[in-house]
């Protein structure tokens, strides 16, 4: 029986799975968009993860599920929240973690961690859109531009235009308004970001941040983004290679079920 | 005969109302708002023009209000919407103290001395919750026409309590909801409860003195009327005009103007 086990991150947006092996090496991912039939998706989504890894979903031995979504799933041997999954994925990746910036497309936390990957301290924005990735998906949208076209658009912005407004909703007369001005959609996406990242920050100091600093959520794949962290911060930034971004709790958790079934292992039958 | 007129640049829709001498209104006319700011302002009056059967030079003076008012090119001067909301809600309801204006983008609550001078406002102009826009939000998640809404929601019989703040959450709250098996009018009922909350949370700020005059574009949801009037524990007057209740102001602010001209001027003592 190979020893592997699965992470699944319910997210808001996006439900994320991991398949570990033994050796914290990542056999299988998956990503599915998380709609509202989370129990279905959270299955499709796990099956898949194992099919990459060769594996048919009953082979894995343990399964932890994180998220926002995680208690309407019944997948899941056991439940851990995204802060502590996170954290997890953080430090497998990047050792050195201390401060971990999580940006998804409904929520935002930043997270200090102490010794052994423990949370120590932490905040998060669930309220409001404007510190969200959402805030950037609408002033995308706004403009006509999907959300996977983000990263190529901003690329080529020369400057950002200063974004004033805070509300995603009123965000749309203020795009418009730039827009009938002359500003390019590449620098008005950007000024979105620096808006974004300008919250970001703060609820780091919040937090009371130490380098190294990991960051990781989906909108962490345009790759401006992390460059705006990184002037705001005057620091060097850890970001997950690729598609790695968005699988960092779902990584976390697996590693948790690793952690558990070495537990088990040890335990007297 | 004189006649003045008030044109409210909303950030919706673009309202004007012509005003005789003895304050009657004679036309009314609604554009929507759109992109173009002057040109709606010059439609609107156009149209309001042509229903009354007058020429331009025929109206007097012109005031302009709303978050659009300085781009009414034609007017003679600008008056702020507060102002505005306040003096319409005080002609068409005499005994108004208390004005809550619900537009498409802000909330207002407005409290007026007896003789309608304005003593205290507050209104939501950072955020989108509780304004016009979260029953939008929800109206297209739904794909119910905006203007079946209230009707949809009078028919629920336990509303379900709505948590998101965020109107751009609003949308995923709502599909949510409903795919956890809730009834559409039960979720629109708790949608224009959450709403009433708000604006009532508004007024309380201001102080609740009797009679309210509920105005704005929403005024004319019959749930929001309902759900506002639980909310704040005492009726409220709504009027058919309620939704031009800024431009009346502006038309009889413009009257003023046309009937100070008209007293002979008094010599420096």
């Amino acid at each position: 029986m190979s020893a592997c086990t699965a992470g699944i991150d319910v997210g808001s947006t996006y439900t994320k799975a991991v398949v570990l092996g033994p050796d914290h090496a990542i056999l299988g991912r998956a990503l599915r968009p998380t709609g509202f039939q989370l129990a279905r998706v959270a299955e499709e989504t796990l099956a898949a993860a194992a099919r990459e890894a060769g594996l048919a979903p009953a082979e894995v031995a343990y399964t932890v599920a994180t998220g926002f979504g995680r208690h309407q799933v019944k997948v899941g041997d056991v439940k851990v929240t995204d802060l502590t999954a996170a954290a997890r994925g953080a430090t497998l990746l990047f050792p050195g973690t201390r401060t971990v910036l999580d940006v998804g497309g409904q929520t935002m936390k930043a997270s200090r961690l102490g010794e052994g990957a423990k949370v120590r301290s932490f905040r998060l924005n669930d309220k409001c859109a404007a510190g969200t990735g959402a805030f950037v998906e609408k002033t995308a949208r706004y403009m006509g531009y999907g959300t996977e076209e983000i990263g190529p658009l901003v690329a080529t912005s020369k400057a950002p235009v200063a974004i004033s407004g805070v509300c995603a909703v009123f965000a749309e007369s203020e795009v418009i308004n730039h827009l009938s001005q002359g500003s390019a959609p590449a620098d008005i996406m950007h000024g979105a970001i620096v808006s974004l990242v300008g919250r970001s920050v703060q609820l780091m100091k919040r937090v009371g941040m130490e380098p190294e600093f990991t960051l990781t959520g989906g909108i962490l794949r345009f790759e401006r983004m992390a460059h705006v962290i990184r002037e705001q911060l005057g620091a060097a930034v850890n970001v997950p290679a690729g598609d790695l971004v968005q699988y960092t709790a779902a990584l976390g958790a697996a590693l948790l079920g690793q952690r558990r079934l070495a537990q088990l292992a040890a335990q007297p039958a | 005969m004189s006649y003045a007129a008030g044109v409210d640049v909303g950030s919706t829709q673009t309202k004007a109302v012509i005003v005789d001498e003895a304050r009657r209104i004679v036309a009314r006319a609604l554009t929507s708002t759109g992109a173009n700011v002057t040109r709606a302002a010059e439609e609107s009056f156009a149209e309001a023009l042509r229903a009354a059967n007058l020429e331009e030079e025929e109206v007097e003076y012109v005031v302009g209000t709303g978050y659009g008012r300085y781009r009414v090119t034609f007017g003679n001067t600008q008056v702020t919407e507060i102002s505005c909301h306040g003096r319409g809600a005080v002609q068409m309801f005499p005994a108004t103290r208390t004005v809550v204006d619900m537009g498409g983008q802000d909330t207002k609550a407005i409290r007026v001395s007896p003789g309608g001078e304005i003593q205290d406002f507050c209104m939501n102009d950072k955020c989108a919750a509780g304004t016009g826009r979260f029953l939008g939000a929800a109206a297209s998640a739904l794909d119910i026409p905006l203007e079946r809404l209230g009707q949809r929601a009078l028919e629920g019989e336990r509303a379900v309590k709505i948590t998101t703040t965020c109107t751009v959450f609003a949308e995923s709250e709502v599909l949510s909801w409903l795919g956890r098996g809730k009834k559409i009018e039960d979720i629109l009922l708790g949608v224009h409860q959450s709403i009433a909350a708000r604006s009532a949370g508004l007024a309380r700020r201001v102080g609740i003195e009797q009679e309210v005059t509920f105005t704005g574009g929403v005024a004319k949801n019959v749930a929001m009327v309902r759900t506002l009037t639980e909310a704040l524990g005492v009726p409220v007057n709504v009027g058919d005009d309620s939704h031009f209740m800024g431009a009346l102001g502006a038309a009889l602010f413009a009257l003023d103007h046309v009937l100070a001209a008209r007293t002979p001027a008094r010599t420096a003592p």
